[in-house]
């Protein structure tokens, strides 16, 4: 594709999902999306934008696949283990004080970072008494999700990541090997709820003391962002926790003001 | 016709520190562009590198944030694990799709998407370093009407990087060490 043309290719595409699928994109960063969407004409071997075009508003299954192309799922069990750390040692132990937990995983990709915090409740001995909503837009990797299923060629980062959250147990004590996979204890994936939700047009559904939603907002532009601000603000109890990830902050939202930097990484706490 | 720089990308891995030590402290106080920085690192959690370069120039080095604004005479150093991608307004965009060259930051990703934004405007320099990264985002570069400059590969502790751009990218010319500082002076 002629990059000059490309840009006009993505308005043109993003009108056409909007209008016969009801996904907006339009709010999300282009630069992103704009090379996702040419790669996938350059990968499926598309010989003219006409054709391409045709393909994805014609053709549902298609959809799917362009849907999970242009998402970007990429995760990884205790990614940024420093921030882990934080939820381990600051965050938890204080919603541990209540009677029962409820956490929003926003974003949740393949399951990963759920995982990850159901196995620190775990050692928190909070497990029990807490219940994990993870949604996601794509429901191709919510199907992976609930398969709890890593695959062992992760495993020597996922160990390295766990330790230096902090991990307690030993991280093979999570997970049973066969094969070339990791098959995670069922009883982490008994206190999760995988289910699709899109950011950008639905709505909330309960009320939680802790939201995360990692690597998905710098995908969103200003507006945008600060629409999903707001449905976590109407999301989050008072007192309860949002946490970013490691190159997004809180700091230009129109929410801001009820919050207040918690000392670890980047979370906040919600104040009013 | 002289070009106008309103941007230069220095793409660097092994070997390309010690190039930049050298170069950072002759550069000028007033560069009339942003100077952003796409190094492969092997962990991102220091805070080292930007102090390290800081300490070597008096022009502002910073690491980049999401969304922040294009500004003249900044040095901008990509954050460790993101790509980073240009948008037309001249904003910083990160991405944490998946590694490309077995890298983040690709310093290809960052090429192609600043090629299309800059065009005739982009300046890239590609150092030092032992991987293929940069020669296919040095041929998109130019086929936007941008230069490419390598440093000269006898001069790099890890010649494979500028070698391969010279030899299957597209570049404009190939630069030593002490030329460095000179050039970008006056771009
Ligand atoms: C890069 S992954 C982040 C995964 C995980 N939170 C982490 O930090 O490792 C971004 C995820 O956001 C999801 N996503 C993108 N747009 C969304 C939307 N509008 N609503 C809900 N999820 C969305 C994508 O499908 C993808 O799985």
């Amino acid at each position: 594709m002629k990059s000059a043309r490309s840009d006009e290719f993505v308005d043109i595409v993003l009108a056409d999902v909007l209008e016969v699928y009801g996904y907006d994109f339009t709010g999300y960063s282009r630069a992103s999306l704009k090379r996702r969407i040419v790669r996938l004409y350059e990968m499926d071997k598309f010989v003219s934008f006409a054709e391409y075009r045709y393909r994805i508003r014609t053709d549902s299954n298609y959809f799917k696949r362009f849907l999970e192309e242009i998402t970007i799922n990429v995760t990884e069990m205790f990614r940024d283990p420093d921030f882990y750390r934080d939820l381990r040692t600051e965050i938890l132990p204080k919603l541990g004080t209540y009677p029962f937990i409820r956490i929003w995983v926003a974003g949740c990709s393949t399951g990963e970072e759920a995982y990850s915090v159901a196995i620190i409740l775990k050692e928190l001995n909070l497990l029990h008494k807490s219940l994990i909503y993870a949604t996601d837009i794509n429901s191709a990797v919510l199907e992976t999700a609930s398969k709890a299923i890593i695959s062992l060629n992760k495993l020597k980062l996922y160990t390295e990541n766990y330790i230096d959250a902090g991990g307690t147990a030993d991280f093979s004590d999570y997970y049973t090997a066969s094969y070339s996979l990791g098959k995670l204890k069922d009883e982490l994936k008994s206190k999760i709820i995988f289910s699709t939700h899109n950011l950008v047009t639905d709505n909330s559904f309960n009320e939680f003391q802790l939201i995360l939603c990692r690597n998905v907002l710098i995908y969103f532009d200003r507006p945008l962002q600060n629409q999903v601000f707001e449905l976590f603000d109407g999301s989050l109890e008072k007192f309860g926790y949002l946490a970013l990830g490691t190159k997004e902050t809180l700091d230009f939202s129109l929410v801001s003001n009820n919050y207040e930097r918690t000392g670890a990484g980047k979370i906040w706490r919600k104040i009013q | 016709m002289e070009q106008r720089c309103e941007t230069l990308i220095i793409g660097g891995s092994a070997g390309s520190l010690d190039v930049l030590l050298k170069v950072l402290p002759d550069l000028k106080a007033d560069l009339a562009f942003a100077i952003i920085l796409v190094l492969h690192r092997k962990s991102g959690r220091d805070n080292m590198l930007t102090e390290l370069l800081r300490s070597k120039t008096g022009l502002r080095v910073k690491e980049l944030e999401e969304k922040e604004q294009i500004k003249a005479t900044n040095i901008y150093i990509v954050p460790p694990n993101y790509h980073l991608l240009i948008e037309n307004n001249r904003t910083f965009s990160l991405d944490v799709s998946e590694k490309v060259s077995f890298s983040r930051p690709s310093i290809d990703v960052t090429f192609e998407s600043a090629a299309e934004v800059f065009r005739e405007a982009l300046v890239c320099l590609l150092l030092s370093g032992s991987n293929s990264d940069g020669t296919d985002g040095s041929r998109k570069v130019k086929a936007n009407g941008g230069r490419v400059f390598v440093q000269n590969p006898i001069s790099a502790g890890s010649p494979f990087m500028p070698q391969n751009a010279k030899e299957h990218g597209n570049i404009d010319a190939v630069l030593n060490i002490e030329e460095i500082a000179e050039f970008i002076n006056h771009l």
